[in-house]
């Protein structure tokens, strides 16, 4: 009977792209043939909404049975039959008039029924959003029809969650009229979030905010550059005012009676619905925790990551070793396919339906926390994940704790990462050492994750209310025996040992992609990155100088110098001399690259050129070669001998690096002016190539010689070459210091831990050797570098 | 008076004996009843009288007219010395290049000749640090010479200074330094350590470019070359360089060859248990062997190879000749077999060896593995006259830590041949076919030769091909004490005691094998009958 009613109706639908909403797509076009669909889809950055709903509906798994039946009858094709019942329109539920243009909205006028199942699903929504989607959403919906003067039947898809934090029944009824509503007005909710707003924005603005987030984002980077600081400092401000917001949610829903964000703007969603729909025919369906589908349209069926899956997953991979919840408690599960057949039914008895349907196990048939829980360690005791050492991973004991112990756990376990992330980053770690410590923040990573499942989802395992579906399983009653066969949504018929172990956690981890099968990766990740950067596609190679190809740094090759002409008494007067101002100049080199390298080669002034050139080229035997990385001297041969040009980027002088300069193509290095006495004057003929300037220098260098940046490759150590990492295609970050090897791993960097020789002569002060007395005195030459 | 070298039979009263482990040393108890010891003779007695002797050589040189005949006013004299690979350990101030080279320079200067350049043979090593040259010539020599641009260093890839004298009846090209070859006279000033050097190879290696040394620094000549310190008939390397030197005596510069031969006497004090037989150490010699070794074990192994590569030896001088090359140096090499000749009866199975801290190729750098195997199956293997110590097919036992340690000024390129040659093959010819162009052509290490202290791009190949004969004529080598990954990367077998090492070998030459050992490095060369 649902396929006959429904035939020949035009539905729109709102949310096609999500769970609920890819899923009632799909069954509408293979179990109601009659039906023709309107897909309300907002237009994304790149796509627009046709686009959208091809690539993100059509091309899901949840399409191939339908696809592989049209296949197998031999008429008309799948494509052919989506042009002929889908139509996407362009639109928003989260703006006025749904944002729909002049032809579509003649499109959504003619249609005969309505399903709203756009929603901001996620529990840490940020509370404007929330209140715009989940609350306006319906109402616009409901106000469009009366602008329009249409009359359609409106399904709208709401959540049992709207009952609030209560325990006991809680029954097919608006929350506004129980017994325990305190009368909240949902107009002056929406005005107060949307205050918020520009409150929480302007207040992001204010200098000490914005002096908070750029030490935030120097303390990520470091000495980065103006513009790569810049872009991170908006971006930590941004994301600072949706925290701001997501933690208001929280608070205000916390504060009215709800677990958050989500089912408080829901709950007066419905109420604002059932207020402004006037002579409107409406039905609200609210299903539960909505899981992978029993049946339709195959067993395990599932999109994106959904509430239950991370937690499980963080459980299954040893992350998560605790997680609070009421032994006896119900989890309230349903299955997609039962929450989509129910909604069907409704669209399809029409007005006549109950104002109000559950669709919920709880009270009919329900699953255990205990029984849940056992089931999932039972499945992973069998099937473990396995860990990147190919080792299997051994799911923890489950003890069901009180959430707040559960909570001051993780505090702990993030305090002391945190405490020691910091520590890390304060030593002056590089290379192996880096990396490990970057595997901290990934745990701390890991902690702030189950601190967030816990505090979002532990209340939803705590709950102890119960849904009525009374007015479900009257419907179910109601339907006859193929309907029954075609629209399954009896919440009775689901046996969770069987739905667990069979359909749902094998679903979720082939979804996860989680490792399954024993034994350590083959590839190593690395090797792979490592030939694509040698691949012949590449033109140019960038090299940084500093702790990338050699040990050592400007300091040093001045102090050679400096000392090359001095005697013993001169030598330790200039050692200490030197130790007495480190930490000025150490302070300066913290706050700016190009102001330190400016201050500093003022020391080379009235030094003879001719001088510093000869000295210059026992500098590459005795500080240069003796510190370098040999690997990674190979490196730059190795993209010559492959027809790479090499660019040398750095900071030292140019006289400094002159004997690397059969390496590279092109050397960018400062440069200092000459007086016409022939003696440096100490002032820099350019900018020092410094932080972006290197990014820069280098784009220069490819645009003049008509290379690509994205087919380079650059090498460097430390967050203040970012800007260059990032301007190319192939960045590798070389021994890098903590901060850099952190980023290097988040964003799948190559990284390269070069080392000097083992053999290498030892140098206890970075000086160059003592000259004979007779020698020194007869080359001294009056004007030696100060 | 000296006494002669000798074989000692391992009996069980023999005490355990002296091996070299790179920084360091160990004493290990070798097999009775099959094991022998081949010690060197002791140091012979040295001229009293050195730079009497130098002039005496000087003045009545061997076939040839004394050198003040050859000098005069206008002509361009041109003296080459020997670089810093000998001797080793480096010698006590005043280098006998010194004395030398100041007796030529006095004669030289009453001569009237100012046109004199010094320049040192160094062939494809790396150049000389200035406290090198200063250490070999003297302040004196360095100062007046080096300033005026008259000191300096061959550079076998200065095309524009090196010039071709002729070519042999096998096609093999003569190309050596320019202002040498240009000279009215040729000086060669040599230090004799082994039988190997002097004769003709000293110019036409020392003095001479990338190109005419490849004639016979190559995997062919080296696996043939069955007699480096022996007879020349036996040695494709020697044949090949006399037959350059025909060419050269021909058609080049007038040579005056001088050659020194120097004692055993090659360690200073503390260190003389090194050079004596082990059951002859006095309570104070096992003290400091007790006291060394113990030190050593405590200290950084930077701070142990400064201590090493600091010590400077006597090295007194027992002969010193001068005149026609090929004359002097027959004369030269009597010296060397008095002083290191020890006739040995017969091979045995195995053949083992200590190796030192240093070898020709790494004077005040670190040894890398390269030329541990270099020093192993290039030079003490090669000390023998006639045949091999061990037999065809028999087990080298060496000892040396064998680290993965590399000094990146000298030996660049010997990082970039372990990484990428060793890992490919230890084949000579194989790496000779796929790898020797690349690496001697290279831009980066011809630099690294020309203008800083590196060895030439080549060097490591003719390190490992030093080896190609005793590499063919093994049938197993073990490095005892190594780091085993190295030791396998080098294509020989770790072994963690002198017993695993035995036992290891046992499945080449069974459970009884003989065994020969060689006390060195005080040098010795086995005349094997």
């Amino acid at each position: 009977m649902i396929a006959e009613r429904l035939a020949g109706k035009r539905i729109a639908i709102t949310g096609s792209t999500g769970f609920v909403g890819t899923a009632l797509v799909e069954r509408l076009l293979r179990a109601v043939p009659g039906c023709e669909l309107v897909l309300l889809v907002r237009p994304s950055k790149r796509h627009d909404a046709a686009e959208r709903v091809r690539r993100e509906i059509f091309k899901n798994n949840c399409f191939d049975r339908l696809k592989r039946e049209l296949a197998d009858a031999g008429g008309e094709t799948f494509d052919e039959m989506v042009a002929r019942r889908v139509v996407a329109v362009r639109g928003d539920v989260g703006a006025d008039g749904l944002g729909l243009g002049d032809g579509d909205r003649a499109i959504w006028a003619s249609c005969d029924t309505i399903i709203h199942s756009a929603a901001a699903v996620s529990f840490d929504s940020p509370l404007d959003s929330a209140v715009e989607i989940n609350l306006m959403g319906p109402v616009r919906i409901a106000e469009t029809c009366h602008a329009m003067n249409i009359r359609p039947h409106l399904v709208s898809v709401s959540t049992c969650y709207v009952a609030g934090n209560r325990r006991g029944s809680a029954p097919e009824a608006l929350v506004s009229e129980g017994h325990w509503d305190i009368g909240l007005d949902w107009r002056k909710e929406v005005k107060a979030a949307r205050r918020l707003r520009g409150d929480i924005e302007a207040l992001s603005r204010s200098s000490e905010q914005l002096a908070a987030r750029r030490e935030e984002a120097r303390k990520e980077l470091g000495a980065a550059g103006a513009p790569a600081l810049a872009n991170k400092t908006e971006s930590l401000r941004e994301s600072w005012v949706k925290a701001q917001l997501v933690e208001a949610g929280r608070a205000r829903a916390a504060s009215v009676g709800w677990p958050d964000a989500y089912a408080y703007t829901k709950a007066l969603g419905e109420q604002a619905l059932t207020e402004v729909k006037g002579d409107l025919a409406v039905n609200i369906v609210r299903p539960s925790i909505i899981e992978s589908a029993w049946a339709e349209p195959f067993p395990g069926w599932i999109r994106g990551f959904r509430m239950a899956e991370p937690v499980i997953l963080s459980y299954a991979r040893g992350m998560l070793k605790e997680f609070p919840g009421v032994p006896e408690g119900i989890v309230d599960v349903v299955p997609v396919d039962l929450v989509v057949a129910a909604i069907i039914t409704v669209a399809a008895v029409g007005p006549d339906a109950p104002y109000i349907t559950q669709v919920a196990s709880g009270s009919s048939n329900p699953l255990r926390y205990k029984v849940m829980v056992d089931n999932i360690r039972d499945w992973f005791t069998q099937h473990p994940l396995y860990d990147s050492e190919g080792q299997p991973i051994v799911v923890p004991e489950w003890i069901f704790p009180a959430r707040g112990r559960v909570k001051e756990q993780l505090a702990r376990a993030k305090k002391i990462a945190t405490k020691t992330e910091r520590v890390l980053q304060a030593l002056p770690l590089r290379g192996k050492q880096a990396s490990w410590a970057a595997t901290l923040e990934e745990k701390k990573n890991e902690i702030d994750r189950a601190f967030e499942y816990v505090q979002l989802y532990g209340l939803y395992t705590e709950c102890e209310a119960v849904y009525e579906v009374s007015q479900l399983l009257a419907l179910w009653d109601s339907i006859d025996a193929t309907d029954r066969q075609h629209f399954n949504f009896d919440p009775r018929s689901v046996q969770w040992p069987h739905y667990m172990h069979e359909i749902h956690l094998p679903s979720i981890v082939h979804h996860s992609r989680a490792k399954t099968t024993p034994g350590k990766n083959r590839i190593d990740r690395n090797a792979r990155l490592r030939r694509s950067v040698l691949s012949p596609d590449r033109h140019v190679a960038a090299f940084d100088l500093e702790n990338t190809l050699i040990a050592s740094n400007v300091v040093e090759s001045y102090s050679w110098l400096a000392t090359r002409r001095l005697n013993t008494p001169e030598r330790i007067r200039y050692v200490l001399r030197a130790l007495a101002e480190a930490p000025t100049l150490q302070r300066i080199d913290r706050k700016d690259r190009s102001d330190f390298l400016r201050f500093f080669y003022r020391r080379y002034e009235d030094a003879p050129v001719a001088q510093i050139d000869e000295d210059s080229r026992e500098l590459l035997s005795n500080l240069i070669l003796a510190k370098s990385f040999p690997a990674g001297l190979r490196r730059v041969r190795e993209h010559r001998a492959l027809g790479h040009r090499t660019v040398l980027i750095t900071g030292a002088l140019d006289f400094v690096v002159e004997g690397l300069r059969p390496l590279f193509d092109e050397i960018v290095a400062a440069k200092m002016t000459v007086r016409p006495d022939g003696t440096y004057s100490g002032n820099m003929a350019v900018v020092p190539p410094t932080g972006e300037t290197r990014a820069e220098a280098l784009a220069e260098y490819c645009m003049a010689e008509n290379l690509r940046l994205e087919d380079s490759v650059a090498y460097a150590d430390s967050t203040s070459d970012l800007p260059l990492l990032e301007a190319v295609g192939f960045p590798v970050a070389v021994n890098p210091e903590t901060r850099l090897a952190a980023i290097a791993r988040k964003r799948g960097w190559l990284v390269e831990n070069w080392e000097k020789a083992s053999g290498a002569p030892k140098m206890l002060l970075p000086l160059g050797p003592l000259l004979s007395e007779r020698e020194r005195r007869r080359t001294f030459a009056s004007g030696v570098p100060r | 008076m000296a006494r002669p070298g000798f074989v000692l039979e391992v009996d069980k009263s023999t005490p355990p004996l002296l091996f070299w482990r790179g920084e360091g040393f160990s004493l290990e108890k070798l097999p009775a009843g099959r094991s022998r010891v081949i010690y060197p003779p002791e140091p012979l007695e040295a001229i009293k009288d050195v730079d009497g002797a130098i002039l005496e050589a000087l003045l009545n040189p061997i076939d040839s007219e004394p050198l003040p005949a050859l000098l005069f006013p206008g002509m361009k004299l041109t003296i080459a010395f020997d670089d810093v690979s000998l001797p080793l350990p480096k010698m006590e101030r005043p280098d006998n290049r010194q004395r030398v080279i100041e007796a030529v320079l006095d004669l030289a200067a009453a001569a009237g000749v100012d046109d004199v350049h010094l320049i040192a043979a160094l062939g494809l090593h790396r150049r000389m640090h200035e406290y090198e040259l200063r250490h070999a010539l003297g302040d004196r020599i360095y100062d007046a010479f080096h300033g005026r641009g008259q000191l300096y260093q061959h550079d076998a890839e200065d095309l524009d200074n090196l010039e071709v004298v002729g070519t042999t009846d096998q096609g093999e090209v003569l190309e050596i330094n320019k202002r040498a070859a240009e000279s009215d006279l040729l000086v060669y000033v040599n230090i004799n350590s082994v039988a190997m050097d002097g004769g003709w190879k000293s110019v036409c290696t020392g003095l001479a470019s990338y190109r005419s040394l490849s004639h016979h620094h190559n995997p062919t000549t080296l696996e043939n070359t069955k007699s480096l310190m022996g007879h020349r008939d036996h040695s494709a390397l020697h044949q090949s360089v006399w037959r350059l030197g025909k060419v050269l005596r021909d058609s080049g510069p007038r040579i005056f060859q001088i050659e020194t031969t120097l004692n055993t006497d090659m360690f200073p004090s503390p260190f003389d248990f090194i050079n004596k037989r082990e059951w002859e150490w006095t309570a104070k010699d096992r003290a400091i062997y007790l006291g060394t070794t113990k030190s050593l074990k405590r200290t950084p192994i930077k701070m142990a190879r400064k201590i090493f590569h600091g010590m400077q030896g006597p090295h007194r001088m027992t002969s010193v000749q001068a005149g026609e090359t090929s004359a002097v140096h027959e004369v030269t090499l009597q010296h060397v077999y008095r002083q290191q000749l020890v006739e040995v009866q017969g091979q045995t199975d195995i053949l083992t060896m200590g190796i030192p801290f240093v070898c020709p190729y790494n004077p005040d750098g670190v040894m890398n593995p390269v030329l541990v195997m270099c020093m192993g199956l290039g030079y003490l293997f090669n000390m023998y006259r006639n045949k091999p110590l061990v037999r065809e097919g028999g087990v080298i036992i060496m000892t040396h830590p064998t680290y993965k340690d590399f000094n990146p000024v000298h030996h660049p390129s010997y990082i970039d041949f372990y990484e990428q040659v060793l890992a490919d093959t230890t084949n000579p010819a194989e790496m000779s076919r796929k790898w020797e162009q690349q690496f001697a052509e290279d831009e980066w290490y011809r630099h690294l030769y020309r203008t800083g202290n590196a060895y030439h791009g080549v060097h490591p190949f003719y390190a490992w091909y030093w080896g190609a004969h005793g590499l063919q004529h093994a049938g197993k080598v073990i490095i005892v004490g190594g780091e085993p990954a190295v030791v396998r990367r080098l294509g020989f077998t770790p072994a963690s005691t002198m017993d695993d090492a035995f036992e290891i070998a046992s499945d080449v030459v069974g459970r009884h094998p003989t065994i020969s050992h060689m006390h060195v490095p005080a040098l010795l060369v086995a005349d094997v009958k």
